[in-house]
C-alpha cells in the first residue's frame, strides 16, 4: 500500500535534473506511505561509474571502505565503496556476476538490494524527503529513475523491506497493492532454489519476473507470466537498463497515471506527483488500462 | 445548464490553493451563501478540493485536481479546467460539476443527483452505484462502469470498456461508440421516442451540440437478478 | 443443536427442538435408539439436512445472527479479585468510573460517553423503524451512542438519539452530506465480524417502499451490497477518503474505522496509518442481518483472539488509548465488558445482545416462532422479515408490536446492568475506573483461551507461546 513514481527521460538535456525531479515526485507521495522509501537511479556516472559493475547493499552500519576492502580482497580487484544513508554502493571494473558473488562470499551478512552496471538502489526507513536528502538525490543526474513510498501492510518496516526490489541485473520493481497468494508462489520458487531475503510480497514478484527474464522472456512476456501466477491487486512499475514498463491487475483498483511528452515518460500513483514536471501542462495524460503491459524502450 | 441567475460579483474571488492551503480554501467555499464566484488557482492535484459545498456558488478550479474533487456537492456549480483524480463528484446530491479534461476512476460514484460533465475520458467504474445523478462523458469510459448503477442517466460519446452496467438496477445508459462487453444483467434496449427526448435533453444540458441522438444505443437492466433464480446463480 | 455433531439422538428436549428451520423435512416422530442407529460424526443429521437443502434449492443457506459454533470466548477467562496483595474498593460508595471519550486524536468534537458500552451499527431495513428508535432511546437514556447501518439515517433514530454514529459503507445507501453533518461520529466500515470480506444482503421481503426509497432501489427486489468501497481500495486511498470526510465536516467529528477480525494486527496498524480516530474490531461472533451461513461460521477469528492483536498493534505505534479501540462480537454481560476492557479495549459495542434486550427471541412469541419452523431462543431468520417480535422486519403489522419506548427502557436497563456488573468486577480488582483493568487481572481456564488472550493459564505463569513472566 504505497505511492509509486517513475521517470524515463527521452531528452538528454533533462538528465542533470533527474534527481531533482524525482525527489519532488517522491515527496509528493509521502501521504501514501511514510513508513519507508526508496529510489533507483539509472545512469548516474558518479554512483555507477561507466565500465564498472555496481552492487547496492544494506550493510547494517558497517563502514563502506572496510566493506569495500573485504570485497576487494576476495575479488583481487579494486572496489570502491560509497555510503548513502542506510545503503552502500560497491563498484569494481569486473562483470556484475563476479562482483555480486564476491560480495555474497566476502560479506554474507549484508543484504544485496541492487546490482547492475547502470543501477543504484537506495532505500531506508523514514520520511521520503528526508531520505532523499540523505542520499543526495536532488543533485544527481541520470536517464531513468523510479521511487516508492511505503505504507507497510504485512511485512516488516526495515530498509530491506522497502522498495524498489532489484533482484536481477539492472532490474527494478515497485508496487502499489497487495498480492493474495505470494506465500504459495514464494514456496514454489524456493523449490526452484530461488530464495527471498524478506517476507515482502513485492519481492516475490520481483524474483518471479527476474526468473522469467533470465529464462529469456521479454518484459511483456515476463509480466504476463507473472499475472497468470500471482493473484491480487497491483500497480507495478518495472524498469531495466533498456525499458520502463507499467502494468495493473485486471481489476485495477490501485491508481496509476502516465504522462508522456517528447522529453519524458512519467508515471505516478497520483497526478500531484507530476504536477511540477516541465511541460506537464502539454503532456499526454492517461491511466493504464487493466491487465495491459505498457512499455517504453530507451 | 447555466447556473441559476443570482446576482454575483463581476470578478471572482481568487484563492491560490497552494498558498492558502486545503482547509482554508474549503472553509471559504463552504462558508459562502450561494452568491459567490470563486477562482481557485494552483491546485496541483490536491485532494478533497471544493468538497461538501451546500450552496449554489460558482467555483472554477484552474488546473488538475486529485481525489474526490467536489465530493458530496449539494448545489454548487464547479468547473475544473484540467484532469481530475479518483471519485470526482462522488455522492453528489445536486448542482453541476464540469471537468474540462479527463477523470480518473469512480467518477460520480454513488451520486444521487445533479449533473456531471466530463469533456475527456473517464476511467474505470464511472458511475459506480450511481443513485440518480446524470453523467455525460465526452470521451470514453473504462471497465466496470455503472456497476450496480441504481438510478440516473449515463451518456458516453466515446466507447465503453468491459462489463458495462454489471448488476445494473435502473440506470439508463446511452453509448455512442463501441461497448467492449456488457456486464451481467445488462442488455441493449430499443431507443424509443421518449429515450431520444431524454437523451437530447441531457446532451443539451451538457452543452453537447455536434451529435444527434440517432448515433447512440441504449442499454439497461434485464432485471433477471432482481430476485434469486437458481438458473442465474452463476451471475451472482 | 445445529453445530453439535456429537450430540446423541434422543438428547433433544422440548426447549431444544431438533430442527430450527424446515421442520417438515426432519425425521418422523419417535426417538431413535442410539444403541441401534448410529449417527455419523462426519455426517450428522444437521449436515445431511444441509446437503439435502442445497440440492433441492441450489442456493446457500442465508441467515442472520452470528457464529453459532463453540469458540474460545470470554467465558474461558476469570478475574483475580483482590484479597491481601491488592485491596478492593467498596461497592456503591467508592467511585469506579465508567466514562470514555472517543476521538481524541484529531476530532475537535470528540464523543463523550457515560458508559463504555455502545450500540453497534444495524440498518433501518434490516431492522424496523420502531426497533431503530428503541435502540436510540435506550442508548440515549444510558448516555451512550448508537450507530446507523447500511441504509441511511432515519428521522426516528436521529430524533431519539443523543449520540449517533453514522456508518459510511460500500453501498452508500442513503448517504448524504446533510445527515453526515448531523452525525456525532463517522464510522467507515470495511467489514464486520460475521462476514469479513463480504458485502451486505437484504432480501426482497424486507425492501418495503420506504426502505426502497431510502436506498434508491426498486421495491421488493433482493438487494446486494458491494464488498469494497466504490471509490477507494486499500489504506493509502482510505487516508485520502478520511481527509475528504473531515474536510466535509470541518474536522469536528471522530472518524472510526471498523474491521472484521481476521489479520487484526496489520489491519489495526493500517487503520491508524490511514488516520482513524477510533478503531472498531468486530470478532467472528458478531451478528448480521443476513449472510451466507458458510461465511458466518468459517470466516474470521474469535473476538478473544482479536483483542490482544489489536492492542499490540496500537501499543507498538504508541497509540494505545490515543486511538481508541472498540471491541464487539459476543458481548453479553458485564463480565464480558470488563474482560474486553482488561485486555485493552476502550469500549465495547453490542448488537445481538441489544436486540435480545429489545425483545428478540422472546418466549411469549413461542407459538409464532414454531410456526416459522424455529423456536424462541433459536430464531435467526432475520433475512425473512417475518420476525414475530417485530424487530428484524418491515411488515407494518409485525413492526407495530414493538413499543419503542418500552423496548428502549429494556435496553437502557440492560445497559445499566452491564455497567454495574463491570464496575462490580473492577472494584473487586481495586480499580477506580474500568479502563484501569489490565490483562494481569485475568487468567485463563483453557489452553486455547490462554494462547489467544495472552493471559496465563489459571494457577500458572504460563502463557502458551510466551515465556513465563513470573507470578
Amino acid at each position: 500500500m504505497c505511492g509509486i513514481v517513475g521517470l524515463h527521460l527521452r531528452d538528454p538535456d533533462l538528465e542533470p535534473r533527474l534527481g531533482d525531479m524525482l525527489t519532488t515526485m517522491l515527496g509528493e507521495m509521502t501521504d501514501r506511505g511514510s513508513d519507508s522509501a526508496g529510489v533507483a537511479v539509472y545512469g548516474n556516472t558518479d554512483w555507477t561509474p561507466p565500465g564498472s559493475a555496481t552492487v547496492t547493499v544494506l550493510a547494517d552500519g558497517e563502514d563502506a571502505q572496510v566493506l569495500a576492502a573485504r570485497v576487494s580482497a576476495r575479488l583481487a580487484a579494486a572496489v570502491s565503496g560509497r555510503e548513502l544513508g542506510a545503503t552502500v554502493l560497491l563498484s569494481a571494473e569486473v562483470d556484475v556476476d563476479a562482483l555480486a558473488t564476491a560480495v555474497r562470499t566476502a560479506a554474507p551478512e549484508v543484504v544485496l538490494v541492487g546490482l547492475g552496471t547502470e543501477l543504484a538502489v537506495l532505500k531506508g526507513v523514514g520520511l521520503p524527503r528526508e531520505l532523499a536528502a540523505g542520499f543526495g538525490l536532488p543533485g544527481v543526474s541520470g536517464w531513468q529513475g523510479v521511487g516508492h513510498t511505503r505504507m507497510a501492510t504485512e511485512s516488516a518496516v526495515t530498509p530491506a523491506g522497502s522498495h524498489p526490489f532489484s533482484v536481477g541485473p539492472d532490474q527494478c520493481i515497485v508496487h502499489n497493492g497487495s498480492f493474495s497468494n505470494h506465500a504459495s508462489v514464494r514456496r514454489a520458487m524456493a523449490r526452484r532454489d530461488i530464495h527471498c531475503d524478506t517476507l515482502n510480497d513485492t519481492e516475490v514478484a520481483a524474483r518471479f519476473v527476474a526468473e522469467q527474464i533470465a529464462l529469456g522472456a521479454g518484459i511483456d512476456e515476463a509480466l504476463e507470466e507473472m499475472a497468470g501466477v500471482l493473484d491480487g491487486f497491483y500497480t507495478l512499475l518495472v524498469s531495466t537498463a533498456e525499458e520502463f514498463a507499467v502494468v495493473r491487475d485486471p481489476i485495477a483498483c490501485k491508481p496509476a497515471v502516465i504522462a508522456e511528452t517528447e522529453q519524458y515518460v512519467a508515471m505516478a500513483s497520483e497526478y500531484r506527483a507530476m504536477a511540477h514536471l516541465p511541460g506537464i501542462a502539454g503532456a499526454h495524460l492517461y491511466e493504464p488500462e487493466p491487465g495491459r503491459v505498457y512499455h517504453w524502450h530507451r | 445548464m447555466s447556473p441559476d441567475q443570482r446576482v454575483r460579483p463581476a470578478h471572482p474571488h481568487v484563492i491560490d490553493v497552494g498558498e492558502t492551503g486545503l482547509r482554508e480554501t474549503n472553509r471559504a467555499l463552504q462558508a459562502s451563501d450561494g452568491t459567490g464566484r470563486f477562482l481557485l488557482t494552483d491546485p496541483r492535484g490536491a485532494h478533497a478540493l471544493a468538497v461538501g459545498l451546500a450552496s449554489p456558488d460558482e467555483v472554477v478550479i484552474d488546473g488538475p485536481t486529485g481525489y474526490y474533487t467536489a465530493g458530496m456537492n449539494d448545489g454548487a456549480h464547479v468547473t475544473v479546467n484540467g484532469n481530475v483524480g479518483v471519485g470526482v463528484a462522488e455522492n453528489m446530491m445536486s448542482g453541476t460539476v464540469r471537468v474540462n479534461g479527463s477523470a480518473s476512476q469512480s467518477a460520480g460514484a454513488t451520486a444521487h443527483g445533479g449533473l456531471l460533465v466530463i469533456s475527456g475520458d473517464a476511467g474505470a467504474r464511472c458511475g459506480i452505484s450511481m443513485k440518480g445523478v446524470d453523467i455525460v462523458v465526452g470521451g470514453s469510459i473504462g471497465h466496470m462502469s455503472c456497476f450496480m448503477g441504481q438510478a440516473g442517466r449515463l451518456v458516453v460519446l466515446g466507447d465503453a470498456g468491459d462489463a458495462l452496467g454489471d448488476s445494473l438496477y435502473e440506470v439508463h445508459i446511452y453509448v455512442r461508440g463501441r461497448v467492449a462487453s456488457l456486464g451481467a444483467d445488462c442488455v441493449e434496449k430499443d431507443l424509443r421516442p421518449e429515450h431520444h427526448a431524454e437523451l437530447a435533453e441531457l446532451l443539451d444540458r451538457a452543452g453537447v451540440t455536434d451529435v444527434t441522438t440517432d448515433e447512440f444505443r441504449r442499454y439497461g437492466s434485464a432485471r433477471t437478478l432482481y430476485t434469486f433464480d437458481v438458473d442465474n446463480a452463476a451471475a451472482y | 443443536m445445529p453445530f453439535d455433531g456429537h450430540s446423541l439422538p434422543g438428547q433433544t428436549t422440548a426447549a431444544q427442538p431438533a430442527a430450527t428451520r424446515n421442520a417438515a423435512t426432519q425425521a418422523p416422530p419417535g426417538t431413535p435408539d442410539p444403541a441401534v442407529l448410529r449417527e455419523s460424526a462426519t455426517f450428522p443429521r444437521t449436515v445431511i439436512h444441509e446437503i439435502q437443502r442445497a440440492a433441492a434449492t441450489g442456493i446457500y443457506d442465508i441467515r442472520g445472527w452470528g457464529a453459532k459454533r463453540s469458540l474460545p470466548h470470554f467465558d474461558d477467562l476469570l478475574f483475580l479479585g483482590s484479597s491481601m496483595s491488592r485491596y478492593p474498593l467498596e461497592g456503591y460508595r467508592e467511585r469506579c468510573g465508567t466514562d470514555v471519550t472517543l476521538g481524541t486524536r484529531y476530532a475537535t468534537k470528540p464523543l463523550h460517553l457515560d458508559i463504555p458500552v455502545t450500540i453497534a451499527g444495524m440498518s433501518f431495513g434490516a431492522l424496523s423503524a420502531q426497533a431503530k428508535e428503541a435502540l436510540g432511546r435506550g442508548a440515549s437514556a444510558a448516555r451512550t451512542s448508537t450507530t446507523t447501518g447500511d441504509g441511511g439515517m432515519t428521522a426516528e433514530e436521529r430524533g431519539q438519539t443523543s449520540r449517533l454514529v453514522y456508518q459510511y459503507l460500500p453501498s452508500r445507501y442513503g448517504m448524504n452530506p446533510v445527515d453526515l453533518r448531523k452525525a456525532d461520529a463517522i464510522e467507515v466500515v470495511l467489514g464486520q465480524g460475521a462476514k469479513p470480506g463480504g458485502g451486505g444482503m437484504l432480501l426482497g421481503q424486507k425492501i418495503s417502499d420506504r426502505v426502497a426509497r431510502m436506498r434508491t432501489l426498486p421495491t421488493g427486489i433482493d438487494q446486494r451490497s458491494a464488498c469494497r468501497h466504490p471509490d477507494w481500495t486499500g489504506p493509502d486511498d482510505l487516508a485520502i477518503k478520511i481527509l475528504e470526510l473531515r474536510e466535509i465536516t470541518g474536522w469536528e467529528k471522530p472518524v472510526y474505522v471498523k474491521v472484521g477480525a481476521t489479520r487484526t494486527y496489520y489491519d489495526v496498524k493500517l487503520a491508524v496509518k490511514a488516520g482513524a480516530d477510533v478503531v472498531v474490531v468486530d470478532g467472528m461472533q458478531g451478528g448480521t442481518a443476513a449472510t451466507q451461513d458458510v461465511f458466518i461460521e468459517h470466516v474470521g477469528i474469535p473476538t478473544l483472539a482479536a483483542i490482544p492483536q489489536a492492542v499490540q498493534a496500537l501499543q507498538e505505534m504508541d497509540m494505545h488509548r490515543k486511538v481508541q479501540l472498540i471491541v464487539s462480537g459476543g458481548i453479553r454481560s458485564g463480565a464480558d465488558v470488563a474482560k474486553a476492557m482488561a485486555l485493552g479495549a476502550d469500549a465495547v459495542a453490542i448488537g445481538t445482545a441489544a436486540l435480545i434486550a429489545l425483545g428478540d427471541n422472546d418466549p411469549r412469541y413461542e407459538a409464532e416462532y414454531r410456526a416459522l419452523g424455529s423456536a424462541a431462543g433459536f430464531y435467526d431468520d432475520f433475512q425473512d422479515g417475518r420476525d414475530p417480535a417485530g424487530i428484524s422486519t418491515q411488515d407494518p403489522e409485525l413492526a407495530s408490536r414493538l413499543d419503542p419506548e418500552a423496548a428502549g427502557r429494556r435496553l437502557a436497563n440492560y445497559l445499566h446492568v452491564l455497567t454495574m456488573e463491570a464496575q462490580t468486577i473492577a472494584r473487586a480488582c481495586g480499580k477506580a475506573h474500568l479502563t484501569h483493568l489490565e490483562p494481569d487481572d485475568l487468567v485463563a481456564l483453557t489452553l486455547e483461551a490462554a494462547a489467544m488472550a495472552r493471559v496465563p493459564l489459571a494457577g500458572t505463569d504460563w502463557i502458551p507461546g510466551h515465556v513465563g513472566r513470573g507470578l
